[in-house]
């Protein structure tokens, strides 16, 4: 839809897009965001010059102020003469496939300071987000933005396996959050080499700093990394802030900063990275056979008298062994 | 191998109330009725400047903006608004002005460039329908 008069090629958007101009960086975004042929040939040219960035990812359940948070750490980083930039995720709505996407409302700030900012909706197909995220950082990376931080909603597994993903995950929770009990429910507090205790200012900061410090605790008692995976350096820090005052938010950047130094200094870093790697060839393949699946789909007879495990047994022989995913 | 749901980019709106400017329910508004006609709606919200706003186009690659006005300002930062996005290269991106916006003043605003104007008592049909042929026609 956008811009189809005047569309420039891939490869002379990249260009302009590292020369500075930051429409043709919005270009590539949308690009990559659509999918198909020139998203291909944009991951090809971009991924060689990719590697500078530290990818940062910051996930908390709805109104948190993970937004708030961004714009923030982000109006600090300029201010330091970074080049910051952020891919805010909201949800699709999976009926009608809009958006209202309302993260840059609290990033004011941010903006006037020079941050480029990039709002993307989940656009609902299984692992679309998965793919596009990868693709979408990759360009920042590639145009000079570092670090690049990527914030998404923390509900649903591939909302949070795309901030985890990140060379540093900062998941936020705020006072009166939960107790210890919901603290060691799997899922959202596993993937954090960072913790913030935002709204801090409000009643209820300590009770929560106490339990997520329980759960580390017990983490490190039961043998269970803490940390995003086998790789954990250390135990997450746990910084408390009041986003909407910028208090602890010099805190956090430091937090973010050293938790990238301590990666970089052992084998963290690329090992990272060699699990980001993995999880996006992943999340292309699951895309390709999901795809074959429902290419043979419209094959199944849900009265030729077979179960649907067998059905899906014979579906799954017959087009493994003879048309291999393309 | 095709990437997700390719060739199928919903319209890309940015919306906001430009300079000092309190009325934002039908904004609020505005933004549920493109979101439900499948949009993507980024929210820019209350008091932003020609600057926040073309930074938003800009950065987002919206296909159209929409500025909502109940401050009788329309005349003044209408164009300016236009000028702005034409000055950053972007003046393919159409404008479309709402909010309390007398019939007379219509003609004047198109002629200053912008695209459509959705005053009061427009239904959301024509809302979604105003949005759609002011980025249709963006090349025209």
């Amino acid at each position: 839809m956008a811009g189809t008069g005047e569309e420039r090629k891939p490869a002379e958007l990249l260009a302009a897009a590292r020369g500075g101009q930051r429409r043709a960086v919005a270009r590539l975004l949308t690009l990559v965001e659509r999918g198909g042929g020139a998203a291909e040939a944009i991951a090809a040219a971009t991924h060689p010059l990719t590697g500078a960035a530290h990818i940062v990812g910051i996930t908390g359940a709805p109104g948190t102020g993970k937004s708030t948070l961004t714009g923030a750490l982000t109006t600090l980083l300029a201010a330091e003469g970074r080049r910051p930039a952020v891919v805010a995720v909201d949800p699709s709505s999976p009926l009608t496939g809009g958006a209202i996407l309302g993260d840059r409302v609290r990033m004011e700030a941010a903006t006037g300071a020079g941050v480029f900012i990039r709002s993307m909706a989940t656009r609902g197909h299984a692992g679309g987000l998965a793919l596009a995220v990868p693709g979408v950082v990759r360009v920042l990376d590639a145009c000079g933005f570092d670090p690049v931080l990527v914030e998404t909603v923390g509900v649903g597994q591939i909302e949070v396996d795309v901030a985890a993903a990140a060379d540093t995950a900062v998941v936020v929770v705020t006072p009166g959050w939960g107790d210890a009990i919901q603290a060691n429910k799997a899922g959202l507090l596993e993937v954090a080499d960072l913790f913030v205790v935002n709204k801090a200012d409000r009643p209820g900061a300590s009770d929560a700093r106490r339990d997520l410090d329980l759960m580390l605790d017990l983490s490190e008692v039961s043998g269970a990394a803490a940390g995003t995976g086998a790789d954990a350096e250390s135990r997450p820090a746990i910084i408390e802030t009041t986003a909407t005052e910028g208090e602890g938010v010099q805190d956090l950047l430091r937090a973010v900063d050293a938790h990238h130094r301590a990666l970089k200094a052992g084998p963290g870093l690329q090992a990272r990275r060699d699990r980001r790697f993995v999880a996006e060839v992943r999340a292309r393949l699951e895309h390709v056979l999901i795809q074959a699946a429902d290419d043979v789909l419209v094959d199944v007879d849900s009265r030729s008298g077979a179960t649907p495990v067998e059905a899906a047994r014979h579906l799954a022989d017959r087009f493994l062994d003879t048309d291999t995913p393309r | 191998m095709d990437g997700p749901e390719e060739g199928a980019t919903p319209i890309r709106v940015v919306l906001a109330k430009l300079g000092l400017d309190g009325h934002d329910r039908g904004l609020k508004v505005v933004a549920r009725i493109l979101r439900d006609a499948g949009m993507e709606v980024v929210y820019l919200g209350l008091r932003q400047t020609t600057a926040t706003i073309v930074d938003a186009v800009e950065q987002e690659d919206a296909d159209v903006v929409g500025i909502s006005m109940h401050n009788a300002g329309h005349l003044t930062l209408a164009p300016l608004i236009v000028a702005a996005l034409v000055a950053a290269g972007l003046g393919n991106v159409p404008v479309v002005i709402g909010g309390v916006v007398p019939d007379e003043d219509v003609g004047e605003l198109e002629a200053a460039g912008v695209g459509a104007v959705i005053g009061p008592g427009t239904s959301a049909t024509e809302v979604v329908a105003s949005v759609r042929r002011v980025v249709d026609g963006r090349h025209g």
